[in-house]
């Protein structure tokens, strides 16, 4: 048992500690709740790709580095400490690259993997559909054989980053006869297709992250079909044990948090700083000793996942514990904001950078976003507890 | 990062698991419980003779040298078994603090008799005030030429009816305030001028109230420094805060799996109630603090093993495992239902321990201040 980190881990958060230092020294981009998804800053992405941080995990021999998920975990974390905009790479650095290189031909890998490194795929997520959320293997898009290639038709909907993206990864139905989970199908291409529409949907935040993307005729070449035909739903599971296992689980807001205890110093009340009543002063260490119980469940699924094993109930236990937690710094940074806490961002009397509202608005979505709360407990009662299923 | 044991380790775990099923089935601890001396004079032996009561001792006072991390994994086992009795009175509260602070001659006159389960000890440090801080020691104790004389009365000693000797704190500079000026002394049990009573509490765990009306100690038994005894006692307080959380896991870890055992089994609408979706949010959300509780344990432990600073660990570690406890043992009971809430049921020890380990060296509000001051605020 060892719960340090070794030297060459110390040293990589050092490196991407200072990077971003040095970012934010230039004043490159200030930094933001939620921004690994909403902030989309392509010379920021390309300058992280140049300095090697995306496909850290990747083999050497598909232009990765080979560094384990600590690695990356340390590297994320750092991101989101910052609260950096590293939107553009995010997803594809995070699940759709290790499915390639899992799942696709080597004649995918060579012609995908490079574009990924380079970060110059901005990919969006076409999984859910109207009638498909928690249950997503009763998608209906259809993608049908024709000649060199599949025709797709459908609708998905919440498409995270559909409105930046020009890569989208989508699950399909590529047979309809077979039992739901045994039809489908994983496709990546690019969006610039004839047919694709995108349509952005204004979240509550005010903010457009997720869309409703149409396919109409879409043509996809066949050599876009990703792992096996019609074992889509069983790679998508493993891939969604990856989406659920980061960082941004637990600190998507987490610049809120230092903002919180920044306002907490510097606001007086009856001439005392707040920091120095003793509720406010229990509030504040409960969301410390939250976040640092939230960051051993992540740290946890990285090992489990350098282990070379799929973090399957880890990553249900350490998202659904990560969003609840990330949702309760924002209500508790609210409460604490009391009446300031309700003005919009643009107000010159918003505290906290406005974060605070838009925190408590935008952290409603973490626990619905790659698995709601509720079916990743089912998993742990079902997997990790075998409880019968009803 | 490496959150595997060490094969040794999982020995030591299976072997502690078998021998405390084995020997302490409820019935056993509620007998115990009931009795005078709240432990089983043979088993202790036993566990000496395991090498369990001398297990972080080095082997020059008899001990097995394993480290404080092998000793989290044993109190685990202690947890899940609610073992009744002084162990981690005798180890934890006695012969670490000698083992770190004493001197050469104290450690060859004391950790021998402890490693050989030959001696009883324990800390008698709260007082009325019941909290862990320098200005709750008001216990007084003059210097008379080559001795102190004690004076006071201390509260919540664990085990007092049963030792042999006491780590006792109190104020040896009368103008002191604080943590200043406070020395720890071991004493005889048995001096003249000791009384103690047992107080019913809800571990019926012999928690006593030691009156010290005029106790004689020798100069000599000065546990560390004169007058500054307050960092060997935070010391103390934060090792058995780290060995309340092993406990802790293992009540916990407990309780759920019998939860989770009973779910399936019991049926109502004619199905297993652990088939309704209710019902496995509540185990789901159970299993998530226990994994929580064990995660920050074993990294104070792992810090405390190897020496590390974890001040803000622990207090995390402490703060967390008291109020995931209590969620835990009341989704238990909830899933139980009626027949969870029976003196005849095992569930009602775990729920009258973590209550009890909740309290003990410090609750969630204790520690939020450490972490509030560790955070800067």
């Amino acid at each position: 048992m060892d719960f340090g980190l070794s030297e060459e881990q110390r040293k990589l958060r050092q490196e991407v500690s200072d990077f971003l230092e040095e970012e934010l020294r230039q004043g490159l981009w200030q930094p933001s709740c939620d921004a690994w998804i909403m902030a989309y800053d392509p010379e920021f992405t390309k300058r992280v790709a140049q300095t090697g941080w995306i496909g850290l995990t990747w083999p050497k021999e598909y232009g990765g580095q080979g560094r384990s998920f600590i690695d990356r975990l340390i590297l994320t974390e750092e991101m989101l400490r910052y609260g950096a905009p590293a939107a553009c790479h995010w997803f594809a650095d995070r699940q759709i690259g290790g499915a390639i290189v899992r799942y696709g031909t080597e004649e995918q890998r060579g012609e995908l993997l490079p574009i990924i490194l380079k970060g110059e795929a901005y990919v969006g997520l076409g999984m859910s559909e109207p009638e498909a959320g928690s249950d997503l293997a009763s998608l209906k898009t259809r993608a049908i054989e024709d000649g060199d290639d599949y025709i797709i038709d459908g609708q998905k909907v919440w498409t995270s980053g559909g409105s930046r993206m020009n890569w989208i990864y989508l699950v399909a139905r590529t047979d309809p006869d077979a039992p739901k989970h045994r039809g489908i199908s994983e496709f990546f291409f690019q969006t610039g297709l004839p047919g694709v529409d995108v349509r952005p949907i204004v979240d509550i935040t005010g903010g457009v992250h997720f869309n409703e993307v149409f396919f109409d005729s879409v043509r996809v070449p066949k050599k876009y079909l990703i792992g096996e035909k019609n074992r889509g739903f069983y790679q998508i599971l493993h891939q969604l044990d990856y989406e659920r296992s980061g960082m941004e689980r637990l600190m998507a807001n987490y610049p809120l948090f230092e903002a919180l205890i920044q306002y907490a110093k510097e606001t007086k009340r009856n001439g005392k700083p707040l920091a120095e009543e003793p509720v406010i002063r229990s509030k504040l260490a409960q969301l410390k000793i939250e976040l640092e119980i939230g960051r051993l469940h992540m740290y946890r699924v990285a090992v489990v996942m350098d282990e070379g094993r799929a973090p399957n109930w880890e990553s249900s236990m350490s998202k659904v514990y990560g969003t609840a937690f990330e949702q309760r710094l924002a209500s508790m940074a609210m409460e604490i904001a009391g009446l300031h806490g309700q003005l919009s961002p643009e107000s010159k009397w918003a505290p906290m950078s406005g974060m605070a509202y838009h925190s408590y608005l935008s952290s409603k979505g973490y626990s619905l976003q790659a698995g709601t709360s509720e079916v990743l407990k089912n998993i742990l009662a079902l997997r990790k507890l075998g409880l019968p299923t009803g | 990062m490496d959150l595997a044991f060490s094969e040794e380790q999982e020995m030591l775990k299976t072997m502690s698991r078998d021998f405390l099923t084995d020997k302490f089935p409820k019935t056993a601890v509620k007998e115990i419980e009931e009795s005078d001396s709240g432990y089983s004079p043979e088993i202790w032996k036993e566990m000496a003779g395991l090498g369990w009561v001398g297990l972080v001792f080095p082997e020059k006072y008899g001990g097995a040298e394993m480290t404080f991390l092998d000793l989290a994994i044993l109190l685990e086992e202690m947890g899940r078994a609610c073992l009744p009795g002084p162990y981690f009175s005798t180890v934890v509260l006695g012969g670490l603090p000698i083992l770190d602070a004493g001197s050469d001659e104290q450690k060859q006159e004391y950790l021998p008799k402890i490693a050989g389960g030959e001696a009883i000890f324990t800390l008698a440090l709260t007082e009325s005030s019941a909290w862990y801080d320098g200005n709750a020691i008001e216990m007084k104790a003059a210097a008379d030429n080559d001795a102190y004389i004690l004076n006071g009365t201390k509260l919540f000693v664990p085990d007092a009816n049963v030792a042999d000797y006491m780590l006792v704190v109190a104020r040896t500079d009368e103008k002191s305030s604080g943590e200043g000026g406070i020395t720890i002394f071991v004493v005889d049990a048995k001096s003249p001028g000791i009384s103690y009573t047992v107080l019913k509490t809800i571990a019926s765990d012999k928690l006593c109230e030691v009156v010290f009306d005029q106790v004689r100690v020798p100069k000599e038994n000065i546990l560390g420094e004169l007058d500054k005894g307050w960092d060997e006692v935070r010391k103390i307080v934060q090792r058995a805060a780290v060995g309340k959380c092993c406990e802790m896991v293992g009540c916990i870890q407990q309780a759920l799996d019998i939860t989770v055992d009973y779910a399936k089994e019991r049926k109502q609408f004619d199905r297993p109630i652990g088939s309704f979706q209710v019902i496995q949010h509540y185990c789901a959300d159970m299993i998530t603090d226990v994994e929580g509780v064990r995660l920050s344990a074993y990294q104070a432990a792992w810090l405390m093993s190897e020496s590390l600073p974890c001040t803000q660990e622990v207090a995390i570690a402490k703060a967390w495992a008291g109020q995931a406890c209590q969620r835990v043992m009341a989704l238990a009971h909830q899933i139980h239902g009626a027949i969870g809430v029976t003196i005849d049921h095992d569930l009602q020890y775990y729920t009258r321990r973590a209550k009890a380990a909740e309290v003990t060296f410090g609750d969630a509000s204790f520690y939020q201040e450490v972490v509030a001051r560790e955070m800067g605020l």
